[in-house]
């Protein structure tokens, strides 16, 4: 901070007339570290942002899955790395699948993960499972890869019965306290405070494990952004604050969405460590959570992640993105695909191939159409549930209410779709 | 959506697959939509839907104020729900254009264009996403006339944010949260129920002297047309509207509820021979007390219905007033068919509204009493 010195004796000044409300030794001290850390200049310069040493952007391997620097592969285990790639393949599955049901009217809403499985999966394997994650609503390849299977996820998307969440939140707001995965809600960048607090816990309980939390370039403009970079590096928690910048906040281009460099050039700012790096590279963003997450339980400080990737589809089923971009940008796109890159890395160890991709996009399409045939049989919840959870135990109004809709659903019963809702 | 050729064939696969399944619900409105037939004012009209008609008002508003602007997120393609659609190209990207996406700067930003004497249309993307902007609203935006004596005021700025039930909006995507911000002086707050109204409210919005927030039922921006004036009137800001004249009960509503509400009185009407009066209040702050107190001692028998939750919403406010003011004239207690005490749901929706079948029983009921 740069501070003048009539300023410094300004402060003086004003806590020698406050001394009662605080300590004169207190603001000497503070003085003295002013003193200590500032860097004079008797140079009149505004400073500009261009003069600021850009943030480079972490990379392992290139466009076709050649390793720049083969002392650099991270050497993933074979199994892990098929298992990687198998579960990108029924992520894109599932999106493709899901989409279309919800054109054709079977759930109300979804949202894909079109070009950001590599984010997904990078980041998601070099986690422990004791790591609680909080994610926006565009991280179902994490969800996948912490195990939580398609059925509970197609379940939760249909509001059945057995939707963990009992039918209450639109499709894609998963969760799960068993993978320790908190449950997504719509309102942007609610949640990154929130894993600061979560880390603060972790901290004091000396759990060593850390908190994740991942958000999008649009959603790092919502205040909660900023209160929680400020709160991550002044509480100095194990948190790995992850950036999905993937180019649009619906139809805002990034350009419209902030200045400077990036989320990661804010990073600095706040006083946290940071990396950037190229999002369909799903090694380079391995790489950078496996590190990321070392130093940021050992030394007990928040890192920043800004994984540079695209959106590939639309924001959701309610969105057409060719109201604002071209084809032929998306098209671009597709030559930077992560899956690609990782398959042709794949090949090239001879760990994957043609037969395999069939086999296994074949397999992945049973899996979610065999989910979906089952959570479709499903009914949904008996809607006495539309009560439950709004407080740990039910207050006199919602008993009252509820018995209300008891018998009022009693008498008018045809009016009301009983008959796809369980019975008690 | 980036999709090569595979990926198509195998939708088309899947579509295939899908198409054949039995069992499949599909959503529909939970209302009937009853047209305005009422033009406010002569002239030539044209057959625009409410999210034309409020692009319409931006558009004339534009027009004739060099000084207004338009902003929110996405507001530059058209928004997301199209009622910005062509103004940047019409207006220049320096008065329709896009925010960063961040509520309380939306509003902070328009609040600093109306004190330096722009007008300020904000638009936040969903009703259930003005939170963020809540202090901005609450204690800058409705006090900042109060606090200066009258020096400052920020009454150029119109919020305007889509709300209410929509069929699958959940938690998130539904919520009517008008009664929040009723309970702070300084405000007005409009909620129109359909294309005439919504044009000529949110000219009165745009011009009038306090800081407005504009409620659009997102559910009724492609509901039906109506025949709207081309040219631009406004609609007074604070006055209800008797939508069907009745004398056995009285029925309030705004929005949405609006259309349930008339639905209902036809049906209390036909099949119970009950004559309903259905009151649309429009402007939420400052309420319409004369008219609603007129029909309340006419009837004596009151129904507040509203998508809100029941806990201080907004009915409770009036019915509090209407027993205060009525009270020897009221033949029932005042009835509130409202959401219920719990956060907007997914899948139960059918359930929560305060839908035609509750408003209709509780019409029963209140002439039993």
């Amino acid at each position: 901070m740069v501070v003048s010195s009539s300023m410094i004796r300004f402060t003086r000044k004003m806590t020698n007339n406050f001394g009662q409300l605080r300590s004169i030794k207190t603001n000497s001290k503070m003085s003295q570290k002013i003193q200590n850390t500032t860097i004079w200049t008797e140079k009149l310069e505004i400073l500009k942002p261009e003069q600021v040493k850009k943030i480079p952007m972490y990379r392992v391997m290139d466009e076709n899955g050649n390793i720049y620097d083969s002392a650099k592969d991270p050497m993933i285990e074979n199994e892990t790395l098929r298992s990687m790639y198998k579960c990108m393949i029924q992520l894109n599955v599932m999106d493709k699948i899901l989409y279309e049901s919800q054109r054709q009217g079977r759930i109300s809403f979804y949202m894909t993960s079109f070009g950001e499985e590599g984010t997904h999966l990078g980041s998601a394997v070099a986690l422990s499972e004791e790591d609680l994650i909080y994610t926006q609503y565009r991280e179902t390849g994490v969800l996948l890869w912490r195990g939580v299977t398609l059925q509970e996820c197609i379940n939760q998307c249909y509001g059945n019965n057995l939707d963990k969440a009992k039918g209450k939140q639109m499709p894609c707001h998963y969760g799960s306290k068993d993978k320790n995965f908190v449950t997504i809600s719509s309102p942007l960048a609610t949640q990154i405070p929130q894993a600061v607090g979560s880390a603060y816990a972790f901290k004091r309980n000396k759990s060593n494990k850390c908190c994740v939390v991942y958000f999008g370039e649009g959603a790092a403009s919502e205040g909660d952004a900023h209160a929680a970079f400020n709160f991550a590096a002044t509480l100095e928690v194990p948190l790995i604050l992850f950036c999905r910048n993937n180019g649009y906040a619906i139809s805002t281009p990034s350009e419209e969405q902030y200045r400077g460099d990036a989320i990661a050039g804010r990073a600095l700012g706040y006083g946290i460590s940071v990396i950037r790096v190229d999002g369909n590279d799903t090694l380079a963003v391995y790489d950078a959570m496996k590190l990321a997450r070392e130093i940021s339980i050992s030394k007990e400080c928040p890192i920043l992640i800004e994984a540079m990737t695209y959106r590939m589809g639309h924001h959701s089923t309610s969105d057409d993105s060719s109201a604002y971009r071209s084809v032929e940008e998306v098209e671009n796109w597709q030559k930077f695909s992560p899956m690609l890159r990782f398959r042709k890395y794949l090949e090239s160890k001879n760990l994957w191939n043609e037969d395999q991709e069939k086999q296994c996009v074949e397999e992945s399409k049973n899996n979610v159409l065999k989910a979906f045939g089952e959570a479709e049989k499903v009914n949904k919840p008996d809607w006495r549930e539309m009560f439950t959870d709004v407080n740990w135990s039910m207050p006199n109004n919602l008993i009252k209410q509820r018995e209300y809709l008891a018998s009022h659903l009693e008498k008018y019963k045809e009016h009301y779709p009983l008959q796809n809702f369980k019975h008690s | 959506m980036a999709v090569h050729s595979r990926s198509i064939l195998f939708c088309k696969e899947i579509s295939k697959f899908l198409f054949f399944r039995k069992n499949v619900v599909r959503r529909s409105s939970h209302f009937q939509y009853y047209p305005d037939k009422n033009t406010p004012v002569e002239g030539e009209t044209t057959k625009l839907n409410m999210f034309q008609a409020i692009g319409n008002a931006m558009d004339l508003a534009l027009e004739k104020d060099q000084s207004a602007v338009l902003f929110g997120e996405d507001v530059a393609f058209g928004g997301v729900f199209r009622c910005s659609m062509g103004l940047q190209k019409k207006h220049g990207k320096d008065r329709v254009f896009n925010t960063p996406l961040c509520e309380q700067g939306i509003v902070g930003f328009g609040i600093g264009l109306a004190v330096a004497g722009s007008t300020a249309i904000a638009e936040i993307q969903f009703a259930d996403y003005i939170f963020p902007a809540f202090d901005q609203i609450v204690n800058e935006a409705a006090k900042y006339r109060y606090r200066s004596g009258g020096m400052f005021d920020c009454g150029r700025l119109t919020i305007r944010a889509p709300c209410g039930a929509v069929g699958h909006g959940a938690l998130y995507h539904s919520q009517m949260p008008e009664a929040y911000f009723a309970h702070t002086p300084g405000l007005k707050i409009v909620i129109p129920r359909g294309p005439v109204k919504a044009k000529g409210l949110l000219l009165s919005c745009i011009e009038d002297k306090d800081p407005c927030i504009f409620f659009e039922p997102k559910v009724l921006y492609r509901a039906a047309v109506e025949e709207v004036p081309k040219q631009a009137y406004k609609l007074p800001l604070g006055k209800a509207e008797i939508v069907v004249p009745g004398n056995h009960v009285t029925l309030i509503g705004w929005g949405t509820q609006v259309h349930v509400l008339c639905e209902v009185a036809e049906i209390a009407k036909n099949s119970h021979g009950i004559s309903c009066e259905v009151i649309d209040l429009m402007t939420i702050l400052p309420w319409d007390s004369e008219t609603v107190f007129n029909s309340a001692k006419k009837t004596g028998r009151i129904i507040i219905a509203h998508e809100a939750p029941m806990t201080c919403g907004f009915g409770s406010e009036l019915a509090a007033s209407i027993q205060e003011d009525c009270f020897l004239h009221l033949e029932a207690p005042v009835r509130r068919v409202t959401g219920f005490d719990s956060p907007f749901p997914h899948i139960f929706e059918p359930f929560y509204l305060p839908d035609k079948w509750r408003c209709l029983d509780a019409v029963i009921n209140i002439v039993k009493y």
